[in-house]
């Protein structure tokens, strides 16, 4: 009997950096940093325009590719994180842009009347326009035992690490739509008791995402309460103490593994001293995307914006590409 | 119909076209008691009829010791990805998911006979004058995964004395745990080194030369 047909994810053709490819120093009228859907919508429209763009990114995809299914991007009903990634990366390399990924960005800084933009690697490059959309990335707890446990039962990355924890108990903390995809993804891999850890007093994850969840069996709910340490057992995590928030009793829960999806921080630090963020590190910008400093301009979930979804941060990128055009023209 | 999707096998005709040199693809497999071996032979064989540059070897891992011995082949299902010599990539598990695409990489590194690193990382690994035996721990539904891998099979095409591993973690459960795999990619290096997480080829090749030098 033949075997099942094999799910395989093909990668984007020659998705890769190659190193060198773009070399340090040139000069483009518009360099986005970030290819998340913001970044790569940008990308799109600023070769439209015909701008001499640089388009520059540690990975393609940022959060989307965290995403297992994505059921809420107009003309697709139900499409796979990464296809929709590949499809988006796919648009933009049919145009004339320069692309170097691999490459993170640590500093965007004023070199007037450009821009600098300095990578980890060493390179450097100027432009007249910035977009910056470099997104977010995951929250930390900042309690004792979770940098000590990381990557030895404390997790960030569900997507990649659920497989590990077949026939194990878990802890989930949070109580948002991450949070509840980690149940998905553990409750899918065969997890024996997934023990969901929330600070608030309800769920926020979207009633669709908690019914499909529901199992009665495997889910024990912690609503009110917070971690106050990861512990071990040996070199690896053994149990987490979580607390009443109210009465302020303890409780000691034995696991395995701990997956931490509660929130997302702006990477936001390239810009830190350029352009004004609000308490969060998020980038202020107003509806045309246009930051505290003329010429820079900042796109998607590393903003202010309201909603951080993936349509609303390709939108933005629209936007910022749009208004740096503009702005090109006009200055 | 094959192990591969009507979509997959279309696209992957396309992609195919492009493979320059032969690449020899060996499957270390068993009838028995191997619950992926069937599947990782029948991914294997399907691929191979998609570019005329492949060509197929299975052994069996019973039977065939010699070959076994010759390959270091320790688990199975096993393959080997070769151009004209064996340049020590090794893929442990089924490849699928994520890994396939890992699987395509090493494909297209000895079919073009080009590891592809920098100048600078090929200089911090020319130093190296012993055996390097690399494991990268995967999950096929990690995005991450297949960019560790793939740096560490063009270290072993590079480099004859590094030999890199692709093995799928969930079908090797007492490696994940003689490993402590609790989170991947995570990196062994000949038996004592590790880290987890993707570093850049640069830093990663720092990290072969740190194992190798006693940590």
């Amino acid at each position: 009997m033949p075997a099942e047909e094999v799910g395989v994810i093909l990668p984007q053709e020659e998705v890769e950096a190659t190193p060198g490819v773009v070399e340090s120093g040139r000069e483009y009228e518009l360099i986005i940093v970030g290819a998340g859907p913001s970044g790569l919508t940008a990308g799109v429209y600023a070769a439209r325009k015909m701008l001499k763009t640089l388009l520059i990114s540690e990975d393609v995809g940022g959060q989307i590719l965290l995403t297992a299914e994505v059921e809420n991007y107009l003309g697709f009903y139900y499409i796979e994180g990464v296809e929709l990634v590949q499809k988006f990366e796919e648009q933009v390399r049919r145009h004339p842009i320069d692309i170097d990924l691999g490459q993170k960005v640590v500093k965007v800084e004023a070199d007037p009347p450009k821009f600098r933009v300095l990578t980890e690697s060493g390179k450097f490059f100027k432009s007249d326009t910035v977009i910056i959309a470099t997104g977010k990335r995951s929250k930390q707890l900042n309690v004792p035992g979770e940098r000590e446990f990381l990557g030895r039962g404390v997790s960030y990355c569900a997507t990649c690490d659920a497989p590990l924890f077949r026939g194990k108990d878990v802890a989930v903390i949070g109580g948002g739509n991450s949070a509840f995809t980690a149940v998905n993804d553990l409750r899918n891999v065969g997890a024996t008791k997934i023990h969901v850890v929330n600070i608030l007093d309800s769920i926020q994850a979207d009633p669709i995402l908690i019914e499909k969840t529901r199992d009665p069996e495997k889910l024990e709910l912690y609503l009110g309460h917070e971690v106050v340490e990861i512990g071990g057992m040996g070199n690896r995590v053994g149990s987490i103490t979580i607390r009443d928030r109210k009465s302020r009793r303890t409780k000691i829960l034995e696991v395995q593994g701990v997956f931490i999806e509660i929130g997302l921080v702006s990477n936001s630090e390239l810009a830190r001293g350029l352009v004004r963020m609000n308490r969060w590190g998020e980038i202020v910008a107003d509806c045309y995307a246009r930051t505290s400093v003329p010429g820079v301009f900042a796109a998607g979930d590393v903003t202010t914006v309201p909603e951080k979804q993936i349509i609303v941060a390709a939108g933005d990128g629209c936007k910022a590409a749009l208004a740096a055009y503009e702005y090109l023209l006009h200055r | 119909m094959g192990i591969l999707s009507e979509n997959v096998v279309t696209e992957l005709r396309k992609r195919l076209a492009g493979l320059k040199g032969p690449v020899k693809l060996i499957v270390f497999t068993q009838d028995m008691e191997c619950q992926f071996c069937q599947a990782a032979r029948e991914l294997v064989e399907q691929v191979a009829t998609l570019s005329e540059k492949f060509s197929v070897t299975v052994y069996d891992f019973l039977k065939d010791t010699e070959k076994v011995n010759a390959y270091g082949i320790d688990k199975i299902p096993a393959i080997v990805v070769e151009g004209k010599m064996d340049s020590g990539i090794r893929f442990f598990g089924l490849p699928s998911g994520y890994e396939f695409g890992s699987l395509l990489e090493a494909a297209n590194i000895v079919s073009r006979n080009n590891a592809m690193l920098s100048p600078e990382t090929l200089e911090i690994l020319s130093p190296l004058d012993r055996l390097v035996h690399i494991q990268v721990f995967v999950t096929p539904t990690c995005p991450y995964c297949p960019i560790v891998v793939k740096v560490a099979l063009r270290f072993a095409f590079a480099k004859e004395q590094i030999r890199a591993d692709m093995v799928e973690t969930t079908m090797f459960p007492h490696l994940a745990n003689r490993y402590a795999v609790l989170s991947v990619p995570k990196v062994v290096i000949n038996e004592t080194f590790s880290f987890e997480g993707v570093l850049p080829e640069k830093q990663f090749a720092e990290q072969v030369m740190r194992a190798v030098q006693g940590g």
